[in-house]
């Protein structure tokens, strides 16, 4: 794979931006012609482009305490097994299709109930903060699970920049909505652009980040590049991938999946054993790549952090 | 324009030798990507999703056998239907022990809360013991000893497919593109039979010529 082989590049042997910018124009404008010809058989070279960059390696990215020390996932299990249903409902749709995802130039939008509203270049926001490694345990609400690398930085570190005012009691995170790149969004499987949303004192939780990377290096595309949301207490589909806009609002957020099914998703979604997916049990999850399932442990095993945000909430209740 | 052709029993000998290898081309691809690391990253997953999908589209060209046969005229057809109803139970078979063996790992406690508790189990389930009789009963023997009442017993196969479709749309996240595309198809071959039934199926037997055979029918 071509995202592998490039992990000691040196900052003068990159491309500079301009030159790559306006190089990637020409092969995306190459390429929508060349497409009609091939009926979408993008040659390899050509579909590496993006990916080029989202191998590169992201520099002095320090450790954090808030790391697990489980083993980790393979950079192939966590690249080649998502789900992103923008580019596919199938697991290995992502890792195919989300070339096509241009990650750069990407700007994020901050607005809302905040006192500096703005809209950020990625570039930018990468600088925020210091990037961390943080070494999360992802539970997907399907019962499997993986221990992921990601880099990133506090979202915390964002709210405290944009000063959100008394009214802003939830976040909520808006991913590109773009058919042309994003081509599972042609058809009306969730209602696109895909929506999540935190309450304000889960977002500014220590543990709740905005990763960038994954091992190290750019984060690839079918994991949610540029930006993506990582909330480790919740089920997997709460950490919303690339996205474009954050807003502070007064209101609860209507998520994608409460649209989609809401006596099945909940705004919450905390990680809970106890209490089932209407059709399937929560109990138990399989770790990939193990055998045996194991036991899903409350708020994923993350409860001595989070508890506390929830205490007196019935958990049954407030799904 | 006729579609009538007959064959020889030579003939029809390696016809069913090739239908019986191309049907195990799935398992046998099952069973080479297991060996290479084929399976992805989920490979239980992957197990438990072939062995449902070939059960579902065994069992939906197993429906097809009789229209396919009314219409083109090719009586010989029927003589793979035994086969294909065979290798449907055959994958029902192994989709069950994935999830009895691979899945749950033979924690019968889980699995007897499972099947009444998730709708979705229960209907599968229910689907793959129905097939057990017909599959019991598929001996020549078994067909003559049961005579008539041998085709009543083995029309539950509409039920037995309705229920595998529902089986896969109720456990679908969001995306039901696929499951609904196995009831479309389903939903023609169940149509055909009740429309030859209505003798609506005559009418264009005959309104297109197909041959004896099918007005026979």
């Amino acid at each position: 794979m071509l995202i592998r082989n490039a992990p000691d590049i040196k900052s003068s042997e990159i491309t500079d931006k301009s030159l790559y910018l306006s190089r990637r124009k020409f092969l995306l404008a190459g390429s929508a012609s060349l497409a009609s010809l091939a009926a979408g058989a993008a040659p390899a070279w050509l579909s590496g482009v993006d990916e080029a960059y989202a191998g590169t390696k992201l520099p002095g990215v320090q450790k954090s305490r808030l790391s697990t020390g489980e083993p980790l996932n393979s950079f192939k299990d966590i690249t080649t097994y998502n789900n992103f249903y923008e580019f596919g409902t199938d697991k290995d749709d992502p890792a195919q299709y989300a070339k096509t995802l241009v990650t750069r130039p990407w700007t994020v939008a901050v607005e809302g109930e905040v006192k500096r509203p703005k809209i950020y270049g990625i570039d930018e926001l990468m600088k925020l903060s210091p990037l961390e490694e943080r070494i999360y345990r992802l539970r997907c609400v399907e019962a499997w699970s993986m221990v992921i690398p990601w880099v990133g930085f506090p979202l915390s570190a964002l709210i405290k920049r944009v000063e959100p005012t008394s009214k802003a009691k939830y976040v909520e995170f808006l991913t590109l909505h773009d058919p042309k790149q994003m081509p599972g969004q042609r058809r009306g499987v969730l209602e696109w652009p895909y929506v999540e949303g935190l309450r304000m004192d889960e977002a500014a939780h220590p543990l709740a980040i905005l990763a960038v990377g994954l091992y190290g290096e750019v984060l690839p595309n079918q994991n949610g590049a540029p930006l993506r949301l990582v909330v480790p207490w919740k089920y997997g589909f709460k950490s919303i991938k690339s996205i474009v806009k954050i807003r502070f609002v007064e209101n609860q957020p209507a998520t994608s999946w409460m649209k989609a099914n809401p006596s099945e998703y909940g705004f919450y979604s905390n990680v809970n054993p106890d209490v089932d997916h209407p059709r399937w049990s929560q109990a138990r999850e399989r770790r990939i790549p193990e055998f045996t399932k194991r036991k899903t442990l409350m708020f994923n095993g993350y409860g001595d952090q989070v508890a506390q945000l929830y205490s007196g909430m019935d958990l049954r209740k407030y799904i | 324009m006729s579609f009538e052709f007959k064959i020889k029993n030579s003939q029809f000998k390696i016809l069913k030798a090739a239908a019986f290898a191309a049907c195990s081309i799935p398992l046998a691809l099952l069973i080479y990507n297991g060996y290479t690391d084929g399976l992805g990253v989920n490979p239980i997953e992957t197990i438990t999703r072939s062995t449902g999908k070939w059960t579902l589209i065994f069992l939906l060209i197993t429906l097809g056998v009789t229209p396919l046969r009314r219409i083109t005229g090719w009586q010989w057809l029927i003589k793979f239907r035994r086969m294909l109803g065979l290798y449907a139970f055959f994958c029902a078979l192994l989709h069950f022990t994935t999830y009895i063996w691979l899945d749950q790992f033979f924690d019968l406690m889980e699995i007897a809360k499972d099947i009444p508790k998730r709708p979705f189990i229960t209907v599968g389930f229910a689907s793959f013991v129905l097939l057990i009789p017909l599959a019991v009963t598929s001996t020549s023997g078994m067909v003559r000893r049961l005579g008539k009442r041998w085709q009543q017993l083995h029309r539950l196969i509409y039920l037995i497919a309705i229920g595998g479709v529902i089986h896969y749309l109720w456990l679908v996240k969001a995306d039901t593109r696929k499951p609904l595309i196995y009831g479309a198809i389903l939903g023609a071959l169940l149509g055909y039979r009740l429309l030859a039934k209505w003798r609506v199926g005559e009418f264009f037997a005959r309104r297109f010529a197909l041959s004896p055979a099918a007005k026979e029918e």
